[in-house]
Order: structure tokens, then C-alpha cells, then sequence
């Protein structure tokens, strides 16, 4: 079989489209946190850690009580307690953000391993929602709406996390601490203080997207369910140019990248597993050196703000 | 008039900050142990023969500091890097993937051009060089040329590193060893000849890899370079100030790329250490899949521990390999090995607590004088 031939084959295919949609989800779950705070002036490499625990906190929450629900809410709380040592050890006390991110990104590994052999929690992925109609669409369909229903909160989180940049004056805040927080300050904004919520926020979504992957996507926890995730979704805030747009435009094409990993094997056409599995790293990195320097960061981004320096 | 006036307070504080420099470490190392051993005990564990296996594996029981040296000198060889980028303003996080690439390239060229043992010891480790610092240096032209943030690239290129490491050792041109000497693996390198290895003197029953000597010198030699040479100076400068450094002409460019270069030869001379060195901890002077076995990570813990001061982080990187030796010993115990993991991220947490206490306390003191003063 020719590559053309299996690459047709693979575009031609529902299932490319479900699993390209479940792996943006997941993505798109975090970047969209990771979105707030990078406006904010802050790179929170922790979200790979972010997600990590609260995916370890769903499945446990899932175990105990079989409700996605509870799930979700034991995810988000894993996400919130990885985003309070990253928001409060680099932006109340002023330790390096990349330093804390990057140790508690190896705690959660090794705790979730640990605590995972002890508690073994049980999953399963919750029902599907075929929404009528919409899911009838050919290819993309069942992608976008024949999902198991936590997939739809995306729909939710996206404009909400939109609205809540632009629309509200705390949104105006952030976006002033991350462009010019000596201003923001002088103009009477807690500079460190709105970094923190942002922080908060993307705990908040990532937790989510945590327990996305446990109750839709895989279904099983274990340490190595996360595997560098979270840093695609960083790429893919870069990668967009810090609009949300262009985030979720990243997440789309990393998630193609991952997906087209899969399916590739499945149709049955040999390309060396090696090269496949460095597939979606070497897309993004490539996806930031085109696009990287065309777009304008926060012009504070990764710069500690203290008051009285500088 | 502020010297005058501000020596005496200054002199007062001494002894008072060292004690509170004292007991913010102390409190937070306990703390960071307290929380290991109430993790151990409410999974059923006991925390008391944990310690005590982490001791014997790492010191108490025969040749086993010996073992816990050899695992040092990695460390600290990719900590020294971690230092020489963290000081230009650079974050390095890829350490793990440039150690492989080197490990390999050493591998590869160490058998391509063989030659008489003790030169070719040093080919060995200058390939390890070579093949680090080319790998950085790619994270370097996106940062300099595409402006891709080095934090992303060298961390993405960790999985592309591992992943060509093994392409390689399964591709019989490159590394993969011919069937003779491979057994039942198939993915595996050629060993290294026996006088192409790192010398292991038995030092008192201990025996180490005299690659351990050169970690301490270059540590010592970095601390210097940085400290009193004009080219530490502008990588100082750089990471303290850029655009003070730009107005002087000592170009990002140049000085960055530079930085990350070395610092990626640190972690490939690492890789290359290993490979050479043998030992338990690292194999059998060949390279296996998985080789780099989180030695660069836990290098860059070790130079953040150290706050990037070379050398600090000759007792950092001998805590951490202690923790990786005794960690073997711990299962024994009947508790998952992997606490030697929570235990080491909670320890590098606690210890970045008191810098950012004291910074915040200094800036309110001082905040406070200035008050008191106008």
C-alpha cells in the first residue's frame, strides 16, 4: 500500500476523527488554563503535573463513589492542589516559576506511582451522548458530538474562558499584569495576586482535563498517562500566539500529529514506530520554529514582578 | 553616611539571620521528611527501616559509597551545566535527552575509531561532549534564530532524544551490536573494549570510576569560570541584566548559544561518563534502551537545590545519589521503591522554601528601614 493510498485511508476515517477530538479535548482542557495564565505573565510548566494529579484524584474519586460527577469535582481539586504550591511558592514567595514547576512535575510522578500501587483505584469510561442530529454528520459527527458527555463541557470551558479574559475586569487585570505589571500595579492591581488566580484557573481546567482522560479517553490510571501532554499544551498556547484561537488551533494540530500515530498503524502501512512515537514532539517543535517569532508574547510573560524592582 | 551607620545593625543581624537561615532549613527538611514518612505509614508501611535502608544502600553496607560516588559524578557533571545556562538566564531542562544523544555519540565513535586505550577513553568522552552540545545547540538556533522559548524545545526534545536512541540501537550501522555479542537482546550496543574504560581503583573496598575526580575538578573549575573570568562575567551579565549586556556588546547570540552548548556537553560528557564508567548503577559499558535513567533530571534538581553555585552542588548531587543507591535497597522493606522519588521532589521543594522566605522578608526589612527613616 502506498502512503498517499494509507493516508486517504486514514482521512476517510471516523475513528481518525474521534480520537483526533479526544486528544485536542484533552488539550485543549489544559491550554486553555495554561492560555489564562500565560496572559497573565506566567509559564506554568506544572500543568503536566496539573494534569497528572488530577487525573490520579478522578480515578480515586471514581473508584469510591462510580460517579463521573464526583470525578470530575476530585479532578478539578487535584489540579487546585498542584496550582496552590506553583501559584503561592512562585508569586507570593518569589521562587523561580520554571524551578517549581519542573520539581513538582517529577513529585507527582513519583507520588501518583506510589500512591497508585497502593490504592489501585478501578475505572471505566462513562456513557456516550449522542447528540441527535449533529452526530450524524458524516466524519466529523461523531468527533464533535457523539462523545461520553464530559467531552461537551469543552464547549463551555472555551467561551468561558474567553468571556473571562475579555469581558470581565478581572480578565482586564490579568492581561495588564501579564503586558505591563508596573503599570498594573501603580494603577492599584495586585500583580502577583491575579498571576495566582490564573494559576488557580489553569489547576482548575487541568484537573478537568485530568479526569477527562481518565473517564473518557483511557479509562485506566497509571503514572505514565500524561507522558508530556501538558508541555504540548504550553507549545500549543505558543504555537497560537497566545489568542484562544489560535490555542485551540494548536491543540487540533498536535492532536492530528497524535492521532495520525494511531491510525497509521492501524490501516496497516509500516513507518518506523520510532519515528511515529517522536511524531507529535516533532510537530510541535517544528509547528513553534515556523510560527514562533510571527507572534507577539505577553510582553511580561515569565518575568517575576516584585513590587519596588525594576 | 549609610555605611557608618548601616555596619552596626549589619553586625547585630549576623548571628541573628544565620539562625533563622538555620532554622527555616531545618524546619522545612523536616517537614519535607515528616510528610515522606506520613506517607509511608498510612500505606502501610514504617518509616524507620525505610531510612535505614536508604543508609545501608547508600553508605553503611560494603562498597557502597564507593557505588554512591559513581552515581555522583553524573549528577553533578549535568548539575555544572544546569549552573553555566541557569547563569546566562537560559533554562535548560533537557538535560535527560542531551545526556542520551551524548552517551550515544560517544558510543558510536568510541567504537568507530577505537585506537589505544587511554586516548581513546578521551575520544570517548569528547564525543560525549560533541554529542550533548549538538543537541542543545539545536534548542539554541530555535532561541536565537526562530525565537521558540528554550524551556519548550529542550524539554520536547527529550522524548525526540530517547526515541532516536533507540532508532539507533536497532539499526545495526548504528549502534546495534553485531549478533555475536548481543545474546537474546536486541536492542543493545557493543561494549566498550576493556582499555577503552574509565579506570575503577579500589579505594578501601569501595571501587569508583576515576571520572568521579574530574566531576570535583570541573566543579571547582566552572565556580571559577564563572566567577573571575570575563567570559563568566558576561554570561553573568546576560542572565542578570540583558539589555545592560546588549548596550556593552556582549551579544545573546553569541553568549547564549555558547551557554547552552556547554551546558548540553556537561550532560552528554555525563551520558558519556556513564557509558564509560560502568558500574552497577549504569550498565555494563554499553547502551541499553532507557540508558539515561533519569540521571539528567535528577542532575537538574541537584543544580536547583545548589541555586546554581557550582560548588554547592558537590553535596547535592552526593544527597541525591545516596537517595538513588539506597532506593534498590528500600523495596526490600516491603515499601514501593518510588518513595525515594516523593521523597526527593518534596526535599528539592523544601529547600527552595527559605531563599524565597528570606528574599520576601529582606525587601519588608528593608521596606520597614526606609519607612523608619523618612
Amino acid at each position: 500500500m502506498g502512503f498517499l493510498e494509507a493516508v486517504w485511508d486514514i482521512l476517510t476515517t471516523d475513528s481518525t476523527y474521534v480520537n483526533t477530538a479526544l486528544f485536542a479535548g484533552l488539550l485543549a482542557f489544559a491550554a486553555s488554563g495554561e492560555w489564562v495564565a500565560e496572559r497573565a505573565g506566567t509559564i506554568n510548566i506544572s500543568v503536566e503535573g496539573m494534569l497528572l494529579s488530577g487525573a490520579f484524584t478522578a480515578a480515586v474519586g471514581y473508584d469510591i463513589t462510580n460517579s463521573a460527577i464526583v470525578a470530575l469535582i476530585t479532578g478539578v481539586l487535584g489540579g487546585l492542589i498542584i496550582a496552590f504550591v506553583q501559584a503561592e511558592m512562585s508569586h507570593r514567595l518569589a521562587a523561580d516559576q520554571f524551578v517549581v514547576g519542573l520539581t513538582l512535575n517529577i513529585l507527582v510522578f513519583g507520588l501518583t506511582g506510589f500512591l497508585d500501587r497502593a490504592i489501585e483505584p478501578r475505572t471505566e469510561i462513562v456513557t456516550v451522548w449522542n447528540i441527535p442530529l449533529l452526530s450524524d454528520i458524516p466524519l466529523i459527527g461523531e468527533a464533535l458530538f457523539g462523545q461520553p458527555w464530559p467531552f461537551y463541557l469543552l464547549y463551555l470551558l472555551l467561551p468561558f474562558s474567553w468571556w473571562l479574559v475579555f469581558r470581565t475586569r478581572w480578565g482586564l487585570e490579568v492581561r495588564a499584569s501579564g503586558e505591563n505589571p508596573g503599570a498594573a500595579d501603580v494603577s492599584g492591581i495586585d500583580v502577583n495576586r491575579r498571576r495566582r488566580d490564573s494559576i488557580y484557573y489553569a489547576g482548575f481546567t487541568s484537573g478537568l482535563g485530568g479526569a477527562f482522560l481518565i473517564i473518557v479517553q483511557i479509562g485506566r490510571f497509571d503514572p505514565g498517562i500524561v507522558s508530556g501532554r501538558g508541555f504540548i499544551a504550553i507549545a500549543a498556547v505558543i504555537f497560537g500566539g497566545w489568542t484562544l484561537r489560535g490555542t485551540v488551533g494548536g491543540c487540533l494540530v498536535f492532536a492530528g500529529a497524535l492521532s495520525f500515530r494511531l491510525a497509521i498503524q492501524g490501516v496497516g502501512y509500516e513507518i518506523n514506530s520510532q519515528f511515529l512515537q517522536s511524531l507529535p514532539f516533532l510537530v510541535t517543535v517544528l509547528g513553534m520554529a515556523i510560527f514562533a517569532h510571527r507572534v507577539r508574547p505577553p510582553a511580561a510573560l515569565a518575568t517575576p514582578f516584585v513590587r519596588g524592582l525594576k | 553616611m549609610t555605611e557608618a551607620a548601616a555596619a552596626p545593625t549589619d553586625q547585630q543581624t549576623k548571628g541573628g539571620r544565620l539562625t533563622e537561615w538555620l532554622m527555616l532549613y531545618a524546619g522545612s527538611v523536616a517537614a519535607a521528611l515528616f510528610l515522606t514518612a506520613v506517607l509511608v505509614e498510612t500505606t502501610g508501611g514504617e518509616w524507620r527501616p525505610v531510612m535505614s535502608a536508604l543508609l545501608d544502600g547508600s553508605l553503611r553496607r560494603p562498597g557502597r559509597w564507593g557505588e554512591t560516588l559513581g552515581t555522583m559524578a553524573p549528577l553533578l557533571l549535568v548539575a555544572l551545566g544546569t549552573v553555566i545556562s541557569s547563569k546566562a538566564g537560559l533554562i535548560n531542562i533537557g538535560q535527560e535527552g542531551q545526556l542520551a544523544i551524548g552517551a550515544a555519540f560517544a558510543a558510536y565513535f568510541g567504537l568507530l575509531i577505537g585506537g589505544p586505550g587511554p586516548i581513546n577513553v578521551v575520544i570517548v568522552l569528547i564525543f560525549g561532549v560533541v554529542g550533548g552540545a549538538f543537541w542543545a545547540g539545536i534548542a539554541g538556533i530555535l532561541r536565537f534564530r526562530r525565537s521558540v522559548p528554550e524551556v519548550l524545545s529542550t524539554l520536547l526534545m527529550v522524548t525526540i532524544a530517547s526515541q532516536a536512541v533507540a532508532y539507533a540501537l536497532g539499526k545495526p550501522w548504528l549502534l546495534l551490536a553485531s549478533e555475536a555479542n548481543r545474546g537474546n537482546r536486541n536492542q543493545v550496543s557493543e561494549q566498550l573494549g576493556a582499555d577503552n574504560r574509565i579506570p575503577r581503583p579500589d579505594i578501601f573496598g569501595n571501587e569508583f570510576p576515576i571520572s568521579v575526580y574530574m566531576a570535583l575538578i570541573l566543579a571547582v573549575a566552572v565556580a571559577f569560570a564563572l566567577k573571575s573570568t570575563t567570559w563568566g562575567f558576561r554570561l553573568r551579565m546576560l542572565g542578570q541584566n540583558p539589555t545592560a549586556a546588549r548596550r556593552v556588546g556582549v551579544s545573546q547570540g553569541r553568549y547564549g548559544m555558547a551557554a547552552l552548548m556547554v551546558s548540553g556537553g556537561f550532560a552528554g560528557l555525563a551520558g558519556a561518563a556513564m557509558l564509560a564508567g560502568g558500574g552497577f548503577a549504569f550498565g555494563n559499558y554499553q547502551i541499553v534502551p532507557g540508558f539515561s535513567g533519569n540521571v539528567g533530571w535528577t542532575g537538574l534538581l541537584v543544580a536547583l537545590v545548589a541555586s546554581n553555585r557550582a560548588v554547592a552542588a558537590i553535596p547535592a548531587a552526593f544527597v541525591f545519589a545516596s537517595l538513588r543507591t539506597g532506593s534498590g535497597f528500600v523495596a526490600s522493606t516491603g515499601v514501593e521503591s518510588k518513595i525515594t522519588d516523593v521523597m526527593q521532589g518534596l526535599l528539592v521543594l523544601a529547600l527552595l522554601i527559605p531563599p524565597a522566605v528570606m528574599f520576601i522578608r529582606d525587601r519588608r526589612r528593608a521596606r520597614a528601614a526606609t519607612m523608619a527613616r523618612t
